[in-house]
């Protein structure tokens, strides 16, 4: 068996597809977010804090973390995707939670809830990790205050190499193993918020992947910041609220 | 008590023919059309009325046909009002308004007979293309009812079908085949307010309406649908002014498409 030795869409093996990031596209939202890499896009939008109902979610102790992640009925490489939740799309949005309730200070929202809406026009693999990356920047756009940022990409390895940003055709290759994982981290701290896998790795190339996700999650991280800063320049600072 | 208040504020500054926004009653505010908004979609479109916005997509499969039309394919039409949209949406089944908006597209489609559905069938009785058209709402800032309608024509405007390998749909071959459009049907939706017709309501507007008329034409002008909302009761007089208005706005419309 031949070994992987190009990327089927050409990139260098550490290299992510292009990137696209914007702020403020829902205006009705208090923050939201649109983020597309490759064929992967997401938009986020967050409501809140708001009080949170049913009342039983009513913490008086903290606030609520609520993400939402839905991938829009057209957005599926194959078949129309059915609307509504699903398993897959429950799963998703409980660990964007984890990703993100790190950098949060829920504690000062007590009896509330921030509403993170995710939702992709269209997906090539690293979906969740997409929506965790809108998510965060649509966190940011509503001011809810943050400790650290949080970026996150699927890296993995397709044969005998160690890539970065898995694309659907990656995920899908028979030519030899695959293993496919996402993580989200924290900017600064570079601590692991998400970390999920399918597949087969050593526990060597794992921690590789880990070092190698670091590089990667600052380049998102960089595209996340510039992105911030358009609107700043594009509508100044607005005190609406 | 505050409802009819701002409907006042808003009837003293439509007899100064200004809206909210500025406009004029007839206006609408400014459409953005963008195409091919997701790649996994057989067609799809972004439309942007002022700051509302939905996007479309159109999703071919392959499904039996019914039992009384067993030579016809099937189109069928989905709205969801993502929570994202609004504060005002929540999660869960479609409700009575994502419902209304879905018939309302479809029926402007389906009754203008611009789908040739006998041109959807692929082995009678057996085997037809099934046209499945979902809306999905982004951002509502008013008239979600005509920016859906835009957005539908305009995604089975942009589709392609796929290509059929082996009796099954290979969505990663895309044929030169679109759906032959005999027309562009359009819907304009007409509210009245107080004494005046208005289109393209905000949200803010959207909510003093005392009816509205939503009217479905084709380029020479026939009506294929309409659909009163509201509780106000509407006269001749009214039919035909909002008639005539929802016609002139949608020729300027199509020209859009």
């Amino acid at each position: 068996m031949m070994a992987y030795t190009k990327r089927i869409d050409g990139r260098d093996f550490k290299e992510l597809r292009p990137m696209e990031a914007k702020v403020g596209v829902i205006p009705r939202a208090d923050g939201s977010a649109y983020f597309k890499i490759g064929g992967t896009a997401a938009y986020a939008a967050v409501y809140g804090p708001r009080t949170s109902f049913p009342r039983f979610l009513q913490n008086p102790k903290s606030g609520v973390l609520r993400c939402t992640y839905t991938m829009m009925p057209f957005s599926g490489a194959g078949d129309r995707v059915r609307p509504g939740p699903n398993r897959r799309s429950k799963e998703i949005s409980m660990v964007t939670e984890k990703a993100l309730i790190p950098v949060l200070d829920l504690e000062d929202f007590p009896n509330s809830v921030i509403d993170v809406f995710i939702s992709l026009p269209e997906t090539d693999a690293g979906s969740r990790c997409a929506g965790i990356t809108a998510a965060a920047l649509a966190l940011a756009d509503a001011g809810i205050p943050m400790k650290d940022f949080v970026s996150a990409v699927a890296l993995g390895r397709v044969d005998d190499k160690l890539v970065v940003d898995l694309c659907y055709d990656e995920e899908a290759y028979e030519g030899g193993p695959v293993a496919d994982i996402p993580i989200a981290m924290t900017q600064r701290s570079k601590e692991i918020t998400l970390l999920q896998m399918d597949g087969e790795i050593s526990k060597k190339d794992l921690l590789k992947l880990v070092e190698l996700a670091k590089d990667a999650t600052d380049k998102i991280h960089e595209k996340q910041v510039s992105a911030l800063k358009e609107k700043f320049l594009r509508e100044g600072f607005k005190n609406d609220n | 008590m505050t409802i009819e208040n701002e409907r006042a504020h808003l009837l003293k500054a439509l007899r100064k023919n200004v809206r909210y926004d500025g406009r004029k009653t007839d206006e609408y505010r400014p459409i953005e059309i963008l195409y091919n908004i997701s790649k996994n979609a057989e067609g799809s479109a972004s439309i942007k009325l002022g700051d509302t916005q939905v996007l479309a997509g159109v999703k071919f499969e392959i499904d039996k046909p019914f039992s009384d039309t067993p030579d016809e394919g099937i189109l069928m039409v989905n709205v969801e009002l993502s929570p994202m949209a609004s504060p005002e949406f929540e999660s869960g089944p479609p409700d009575n308004w994502s419902i209304e908006l879905a018939r309302v597209v479809d029926r402007g489609i389906r009754e203008s007979k611009v789908v040739d559905f006998k041109d959807l069938c692929i082995t009678p009785g057996e085997k037809v293309w099934m046209v499945n058209v979902d809306i999905v709402a982004l951002n509502d800032s008013g008239n979600l009812l005509d920016a859906c309608s835009l957005a539908a024509i305009a995604a089975i405007k942009n589709a392609l079908f796929p290509e059929i390998v082996d009796g099954n749909i290979d969505y990663h071959k895309k044929s030169k085949k679109g759906l032959k459009l005999k027309d562009i049907p359009l819907s304009v939706t007409v509210h009245k307010v107080g004494e005046f017709y208005i289109v393209d309501p905000l949200s803010e507007e959207e909510k003093l309406t005392n009816a509205r008329l939503t009217v479905a034409t084709k380029k020479d002008g026939t009506i294929c649908a309409l659909q009163k909302g509201e509780c106000a009761t509407l006269n001749e007089k009214d039919i035909e002014a909002m008639v005539d208005l929802a016609t002139s706005k949608a020729e300027e419309l199509r020209k859009l498409l």
